[in-house]
């Protein structure tokens, strides 16, 4: 079972929530203060991604995050149901790359899925698996062990 | 915290002073101030971000997408940023060949005056 678990609206202004609940269970778990940023930047670019999806296949369904304290591990899940097609239908930097330039040459700089290339460096431990629904993306960074149950 | 934004003239350069939080709900504001500078005329950016707390691939792309503007008009973009943690993800993404980055605005504007 998560440590803690989120389910929130597709929409924008909840990435930011989304993000400060993963830095604070983050480090509660004993992630060390290093890799805070790396934490927050991680699930703020696979939380955006899957807004993003969700706004194109499926507004009414609610985004979950799951972070969990394992152990030595701390370990981040965020789950669409954008169906198949998730993966493909721009990253978090795809959809608003296109709309800020309609022409499209920005994807000669910035191509689309730059969101998924961002977080897969960020995150020691990047796992990417379809599910019946849509797409999982599950990360992990090394933690001291939860002080919440001390 | 959210976003702020302001702009003011120096030396014939129009500085974007942000605050806060560059993210998928607040970089489609910095876009429209982009975009209006541009409609005004103003083809010479630079953006102050020492202040912003937090960047994503969405914000990144609203600056790409500003710089192909100005661009187009002969123009420049620069950015003012010393943050380590900001300046992460433009050394991820290879964006450190694209912008020039500078540790203060009268640097980014002595650059761009050098350049001319």
């Amino acid at each position: 079972m998560a440590t803690v678990e989120l389910s929130f609206t597709a929409l924008p202004a909840h990435v930011r929530t989304a993000r400060l609940v993963a830095t604070a269970v983050a480090r509660r778990s004993g992630v060390d203060e290093s890799l805070l940023d790396e934490v927050r930047l991680a699930v703020g670019e696979a939380c955006s991604r899957a807004v993003e999806g969700h706004q194109l296949h499926c507004p009414a369904e609610p985004v979950r995050l799951a972070l969990t304290d394992l152990a030595g591990r701390f370990e981040v899940e965020v789950t669409d149901t954008c169906g198949p097609d998730g993966l493909t239908s721009g990253g978090a930097s795809g959809a608003v790359a296109g709309e800020d330039d309609p022409e499209g040459s920005v994807h000669a700089v910035l191509p689309a899925g730059l969101g998924m290339a961002v977080l897969a460096s960020l995150a020691d431990d990047v796992q990417i698996s379809a599910t019946p629904a849509g797409t999982s993306i599950r990360m992990s960074w090394p933690s001291a062990g939860s002080s919440l149950v001390r | 915290m959210d976003l702020k934004l302001d702009h003011h003239s120096k030396d014939g350069i129009e500085i974007v002073d942000v605050e806060g939080e560059i993210d998928v709900y607040t970089a489609p504001r910095l876009r429209e101030l982009l975009i209006e500078l541009v409609n005004n005329r103003f083809y010479q950016l630079v953006v102050n971000m020492e202040k912003v707390e937090f960047l994503d691939s969405t914000g990144l792309g609203v600056l790409v997408g500003g710089l192909k503007r100005v661009r187009a008009h002969d123009g420049s973009l620069d950015l003012v940023c010393t943050q380590e943690r900001i300046l992460k993800i433009f050394r991820i993404t290879g964006l450190t060949k694209v912008f020039g980055i500078h540790d203060s605005v009268d640097e980014a504007i002595a650059a761009r005056r050098a350049e001319k």
